[in-house]
């Protein structure tokens, strides 16, 4: 599955304010529920069901990036979320080293298939490091999702 | 030498982010060339979590599991306990 047909463009963030890893999912969970997902009391079991899955070892992959995600009621399909943090966050990655790169997935429940095909598109994309490199470079969510975009196209 | 085994995805999660980082610390302990390939597609690194990532491999599929250079008998079984205990997760049916 593309990127592009899980992220919420209007879920990217460009320059995460949170410095910690707590509040870095708070701040990516909360970019989601202001794009229209997850109502009022949902949007902290989201950030609890992610933070608890951390806990069975960290979604932080190595060379800067980080996969945090959930299952939740809450979606009816998956939803996901682009973050930046230009000066890193610490995330108990396996290489220890501080994540720049966020991608989100929240999956509704009983849909499992559907998670390993947007990883299968997150790594496509990762894989590439010219593109984490231009990712951590971009400025503006616009920027994230023309990177993202072109990326797809082959451009 | 080069040595193989495939495996078959039981989890109904299928071969999911916790057992993959679980692979790849596996796979890193040992000195010799591992590589994963879901029949039909590109083998990918299976020492790299963003090799694995790609590989979307849900119930129901068979993984072949390549190992090339020192101790890989041993590392062969050790990769491939983690899907014979189902990456240790309870079946959800007793959940």
């Amino acid at each position: 599955m593309r990127m592009s047909e899980f992220i919420i463009r209007e879920a990217i963030s460009a320059n995460l304010a949170a410095t910690q890893k707590e509040d870095v999912i708070r701040e990516m969970v909360e970019n989601l529920r202001v794009a229209g997902y997850f109502k009022g009391g949902d949007s902290e079991d989201v950030v609890k069901a992610i933070l608890k899955r951390e806990l069975l070892s960290s979604t932080g992959i190595g060379d800067g990036v980080a996969i945090p995600h959930a299952k939740h009621s809450s979606v009816e399909r998956l939803v996901g979320a682009v973050a930046i943090s230009p000066k890193g966050v610490p995330f108990d990655s396996v290489d220890n080293d501080p994540v720049y790169v966020l991608i989100m997935l929240i999956s509704p429940q009983e849909r499992p298939s559907e998670h390993l095909r947007a990883l299968e598109g997150v790594s496509r994309c990762l894989k590439d490091k010219n593109f984490v490199r231009s990712l951590r470079q971009a400025t503006t969510p616009q920027q994230i999702w023309d990177l993202i975009s072109n990326h797809e196209r082959g451009a | 030498m080069t040595i193989r085994q495939t495996v078959a995805i039981s989890n109904p999660n299928g071969f999911h982010m916790r057992p993959m980082a679980a692979f790849v610390e596996t796979a890193n302990r040992f000195p010799c060339g591992v590589t994963v390939t879901r029949p039909g597609k590109d083998p990918v690194n299976g020492k790299s979590m963003l090799g694995l990532l790609g590989l979307n491999a849900p119930q129901g599929t068979e993984l072949v599991i390549e190992i090339t250079g020192p101790r890989a008998a041993e590392a062969l079984q050790a990769l491939v306990l983690i899907f014979q205990r189902n990456f240790d997760e309870e079946p959800e049916a007793t959940r």
